[in-house]
């Protein structure tokens, strides 16, 4: 890579040729106040102004963020200038945006906030008209408010990368733009899978969650058993919501955590993780060996199994009739651990604590209630659980290593786990499967060939016993599409498939805390390029460290069938844990 | 609302004509909007099924520029121009004028199909200022008292009585 020097206030420094003057900066230890530029280029539009600094060789200011650095450039960001520039460019933001900050959830993690502070730009400096403006709460999972929105167009750009979908475009023009699904439709009337990428990008609170704080409240009030479910991936990512590094694990802080929050049992989806893959593979074994819909594809998130209903509706019976480990557990709660404890189960609340926006969609379709109970009845994502604890006053740093309520279903299996990343359920699967096919476990117990943390196809033969079986792994509609059109075009040559909606999996799902160096100080320039393996990792260890590794191991597991279910497949886990997809039109009328 | 088969067969014409092209979708947009008339969501469907660019997209490019319409227009279309020149020369009043006469704002489209009105940027006619077009043919130096005459020679056209 060839080199240039250039000055910044005055000091000469050498940076790679072709950095923009903001990338070059950040190397040199300037942080420029800006906006709307977002993951080395993933959006640079240069349109929010706010990276405005001095160039020599340029007519007037430049915004950093899109401006090359060459030989001999000399680079002044402090001068007043260029100091009150940036200020008025956040300031005319701020004109046209709601400013109700102590409203919206997203203050402490809110990008114009943050460089309003930074620039000293104050509310009141211009005033005036503004913009009509439009908001969106129909869809379960996503809410839209355009009177936030800073027009950046990060949405629009990631809803295009992870899944070339696009449902996000700039509507009319001028003054009246605003960012929309075409023909400003709600997220629930559009083709839109409701992953919430577009919420982990957004930089104000114009993209959120529908929070569902305000459920467990009224069900607390109301004195249900209210009982918490918690997803793996959560625990890969929450204490980066209270200072702790990427990628640290704080499994037991989060169980003391919830317990002081008043959850009446605090219980892992990891357990439901383990009965998904009983169940599931099971119907893998079924379908290999009488003949069934091959390849099959997993089932456990709701954002593919959308996307699945609105774009590939030819292909549904490839898909597993399994519920998603959350609604499993939901639904045994409701039944099994109801009996257990005499409980009736309409006086149930099943909370389930997710990565995920997409699983607030899900936990409302009428093919997940068992005799027209919900299995689980309200969705928090990792955010709102951050929230829900800091509204409690809970010191989490200070708070002890606690464990899951061990009664009937506090068992889990590394296997579980790792269902939180990209491969995951694939490698779980394929841990029982070995051992059904083959009577012993498979030696090494990990398959590395599935593992991995990002968008993009992984494949795999796994030879069991002379039986070769053709795995792939997609994450991300983009890849999966590859995968689903080799189906269609009948020259896959796969016999399982897993699919995840967000790219890398659960751990950079759509409801998991957001990723900006400005908020993470103490890690490195590449966090946006790390963080997905970090977590990963957080996951992968946690599995390591577990005594058993194997879901058909899982001691309570075989105890729930032996007690309960019966058998994997049998006539009651059919009627409890699995269930039936539908074609969908993605633009409703 | 489900297009009819003939509408699918030409819409799919015209993305076809394009195939080649790197950057297509102005061009299909305007070929539609001329042959087709206007381009409904429906018909964005189809034009993002036949292209791979999002339907979000499209809809954001037919609503930026003013020539695509998302509804059907008129079969006279009366732009009058309100650039520069002829917004000085009174155009503004032409276009009242208009308004008021065929009970529709600008943008809009009578009941009866017959027109639309829209309000134009320069046409490139400052010569003839205030100048208005009506599909294409341009009447110069408009005044609100002729207004009445050039719907009224649109409906002679039509070989019908201009209602009262």
């Amino acid at each position: 890579m060839s080199k240039v020097n250039i000055k910044i206030e005055g000091v000469p420094y050498e940076v790679e040729a072709g950095l923009t003057i903001l990338e070059a900066a950040k190397a040199c230890g300037y942080e420029i106040p800006s906006l709307c530029a977002f993951n080395h280029g993933e959006c640079n539009p240069g349109s929010c102004r706010v990276c405005l600094v001095e160039a020599t060789g340029a007519r007037g200011l430049v915004a950093s963020c899109v401006y090359p650095v060459s030989e001999g450039m000399e680079i002044r960001i402090s001068t007043p200038k260029a100091t009150e520039a940036r200020r008025r460019s956040v300031e005319l933001l701020l004109s046209n945006h709601n400013q109700n900050c102590q409203q919206c959830d997203k203050n402490g993690k809110c990008e114009l906030l943050h460089v309003a502070y930074l620039t000293g730009a104050r509310e009141g400096a211009f005033t005036g008209e503004h913009s009509e403006t439009h908001y969106d709460d129909v869809a379960p999972a996503i809410v839209r408010d355009t009177s936030k929105c800073i027009l950046c167009g990060r949405c629009i750009a990631r809803c295009q990368n992870a899944h070339g979908l696009g449902i996000l475009g700039f509507e009319n023009r001028g003054f009246r733009t605003f960012v929309s699904p075409a023909e400003n439709r709600s997220f629930a009337n559009s083709p839109c899978i409701q992953c919430g990428q577009c919420i982990t990008v957004c930089p104000t609170g114009a993209l959120m969650e529908k929070s569902e704080i305000g459920k467990i409240d009224e069900a607390v009030k109301a004195g249900k058993h209210v009982i918490v479910q918690v997803a793996p991936a959560v625990r890969a990512a929450l204490g980066e919501e209270f200072d702790y590094p990427v990628g640290t694990p704080v499994t037991g802080k989060m169980i003391a955590a919830l317990r002081r929050l008043g959850f009446e049992r605090v219980y892992d989806v990891n357990f439901g993780a383990d009965l998904t893959i009983m169940e599931e593979g099971t119907e893998l074994l079924g379908r290999l060996t009488n003949g069934g819909v091959l390849p099959m594809i997993t089932s456990c998130s709701p954002g593919w199994v959308n996307y699945a209903e609105m774009n590939y509706s030819d292909l549904l019976p490839h898909l597993s009739s399994c519920k998603s480990p959350h609604q499993m557990q939901g639904a045994i709660i409701k039944s099994y651990w109801a009996k257990e404890h005499g409980v009736d189960p309409k006086d149930i609340f099943v909370v389930s604590v997710m990565p995920c926006v997409a699983k607030k969609f899900e936990k409302e379709r009428e093919q997940e209630k068992v005799n027209g109970i919900p299995d689980v009845d309200a969705v928090i994502t990792t955010r709102e659980l951050a929230r829900m604890i800091r509204r409690a006053g809970i010191l989490f740093n200070r708070l002890p290593e606690e464990d899951w309520d061990q009664d009937i279903m506090g068992d889990y299996s590394g296997a579980g786990v790792i269902f939180g990343v990209t491969g995951g359920v694939m490698e779980a699967a394929l841990r029982t499967v070995y051992f059904k096919l083959t009577g012993v476990e498979h030696d090494k117990i990990v398959f590395e060939a599935v593992r991995g943390h990002d968008a993009g196809i992984r494949e795999a033969s796994i030879d069991i016993n002379g039986t070769v079986v053709n795995v792939a792994i997609a994450s991300g509609m983009k890849s999966a599409k590859v995968l689903l059109d080799e189906i269609r075009a009948g020259t896959s040559k796969y016999q399982f498939i897993e699919i995840m909606g967000c790219p890398g999996g659960c751990i950079n799902g759509g409801g998991q805390p957001y990723v900006r160096s400005c908020f993470l100080p103490n890690e490195g320039d590449d966090i946006l390029d790390t963080y997905k393996e970090k977590r990963a990792g957080a996951l992968y260890s946690e599995d390591e460290r577990q005594a058993v590794r194997q879901s058909h191991n899982n001691p309570q597991i075989i105890e729930l069938y032996e007690k309960f279910l019966g058998e994997p497949n049998s006539h009651l886990a059919h009627e409890l844990l699995h269930t039936s997809y539908a074609a969908r039109e993605g633009f409703k009328s | 609302m489900k297009l009819q088969e003939s509408a699918v067969a030409q819409i799919t014409a015209i993305c076809e004509r394009y195939k080649n092209e790197k950057t297509p979708l102005m061009m299909i947009l305007s070929d539609i909007q001329n042959e087709y008339g206007y381009i409904p969501l429906e018909v964005q469907e189809l034009v993002s099924e036949k292209t791979g660019i999002s339907v979000a997209e499209i809809y954001g490019v037919v609503t930026f520029y003013s020539f695509f319409s998302l509804t059907p227009k008129g079969k006279y279309i009366i732009g009058c121009c309100l650039g520069t020149a002829c917004y000085v020369k009174g155009a503004q009043k032409v276009i009242d004028v208009f308004s008021e006469e065929l009970g529709i704002k600008p943008g809009e489209t009578t009941d009866d199909g017959m027109f639309t009105l829209d309000a134009l940027r320069c046409i490139g006619a400052c010569g003839i200022a205030p100048a208005v077009s009506v599909n294409g043919k341009v009447y110069p130096k408009m005044t609100g008292a002729q207004v009445r005459e050039v719907i009224a020679q649109q409906y002679l056209n039509e070989g019908k009585e201009m209602p009262k």
